[in-house]
């Protein structure tokens, strides 16, 4: 049996970490609240811009653009979204997971499809077994702006555009609620099935259909891996604040099952000292 | 007078929202003057500003490119990004702006960059324009 001093110890660290895990939880919540939000005000933008290209796309009869055309395919890209860090539960590894098991099942070469980073994990995982990564984005802020990943969304569908992929997929963690994310494929470009569920209207175009898709899709397919980005930014956090409620949780009972053998111990130990004194007082008579 | 409801939304939420008696936005076939009960439309923008008139006054808002979408009783803009005149952080655009014209002069024109510090050259340019006017 272990000594007082070592279960004693064993209290006060875990004592310690629950305190941290605690904390964690309380900035997960606090960054959870924002994500949210951010997710919700990027609504409307994306809500317009589907209901207009839902418009131009099916309006304008004969209209063609590379980007509304499936070509044959040679070469896949994976945009892959991810968290910087753990100590998310399994946020992560479900998202990785997923990909992984896609990958191997499409594809029986590694020279027919690339990943496109997004988050620290997924770039350490697939660059470890020598998968190619063609972009990596890594540190985007909790609360990210549009500026963050401007970048990469161009250099993704730019590489579409110029023929580098002929497919583009993306996986990211859906927001359902604060227990329960749900991890989401999406095809991203060619875009086959736009839709919108108002009413279409009618349109002039200024100067012309082709020019208008020109300046369109692309911000649409931005606009997509963007909120694919609000989305599982909101799972993250709402992952971490779970899994670090878990954690507490955990070191709350753990903390109560050694107290327990603590005293036990400690009675013990009290038990056989007066034994012993009593014992010794015996001898003397 | 009529008036028709503007809004002007980014990823980053809406910017602004109001009625307004005219809309004039440069596309990239020229201006355009919307008012309302308007055919419905669709246009590219420019890197410009928007004007917004509004009982005899004129309101700005910054566009980063995106497009224009009319109907009769509403025109909405959706942008990358766009900012109302009161809020560009002019600082900003001036270092932008630095660093753009100096990025145009050490490369070659045929580069990608060079296109691209064009274009934050011409967003520098038309935020510090836009605060200007304020």
């Amino acid at each position: 049996m272990a000594s007082l001093r070592d279960i004693k110890n064993s209290i006060n660290s875990t004592k310690k970490m629950s305190q941290i895990t605690k904390a964690m939880e309380m900035t997960s919540a606090a960054k959870w609240n924002r994500g949210v939000m951010n997710a919700k005000s990027f609504v409307p933008y994306m809500e317009k811009i589907q209901e207009v290209t839902a418009a131009i796309a099916s309006g304008a009869q004969g209209v063609a653009h590379p980007m509304l055309e499936a070509r044959e395919v040679k070469k896949t890209g994976y945009v892959v979204m991810t968290s910087d860090r753990g100590l998310a539960g399994a946020f992560n590894s479900n998202v990785i997971r997923r990909v992984y098991q896609t990958i191997q099942e499409r594809h029986k070469s590694n020279d027919e499809f690339a990943i496109i980073a997004v988050g620290r994990v997924a770039r350490d995982f697939f660059l470890k077994r020598g998968i190619n990564v063609a972009l990596e984005i890594t540190g985007v802020s909790d609360q990210p702006n549009f500026n963050d990943i401007k970048e990469i969304a161009s250099s993704t569908v730019g590489m579409f555009a110029d023929g580098t992929f002929d497919e583009l997929y993306i996986y990211y963690s859906h927001y359902i609620s604060a227990i329960s994310q749900e991890v989401t494929e999406k095809k991203l470009l060619p875009l086959s099935d736009i839709t919108s569920s108002k009413e279409l209207a009618s349109y002039e175009f200024e100067p012309s259909p082709e020019e208008i898709l020109e300046v369109l899709l692309p911000q649409y397919a931005e606009s997509l891996i963007y909120g694919a980005l609000l989305d599982s930014k909101a799972s993250e956090h709402a992952a971490r604040m779970t899994a670090m409620k878990n954690a507490t949780d955990n070191a709350k009972e753990m903390i109560k099952n050694y107290s327990l053998i603590y005293n036990r111990a400690r009675q013990a130990a009290i038990t056989q000292e007066i034994a012993e004194i009593v014992g010794g007082a015996a001898a003397l008579e | 007078m009529k008036t028709i409801k503007v809004n002007v939304v980014t990823p980053d939420g809406p910017v602004y929202d109001s009625e307004v008696e005219m809309v004039i936005a440069k596309g990239i076939a020229g201006e355009l003057g919307i008012l309302p009960d308007h055919i419905p439309l669709v246009a590219p923008l420019e890197i410009s500003a928007v004007r917004l008139l509004k009982d005899g006054k004129e309101d700005l808002v910054a566009v980063s490119g995106g497009f224009l979408e009319v109907r009769p009783d509403q025109v909405t803009i959706l942008a990358q990004s766009a900012e109302k005149g009161s809020e560009i952080d002019v600082a900003r655009a001036l270092r932008a702006k630095e660093r753009a014209e100096q990025r145009l002069q050490e490369q070659r024109q045929d580069h990608i960059d060079f296109k691209r510090a064009e274009f934050a050259l011409q967003r520098a340019i038309n935020r510090l324009a836009v605060s200007d006017k304020k």
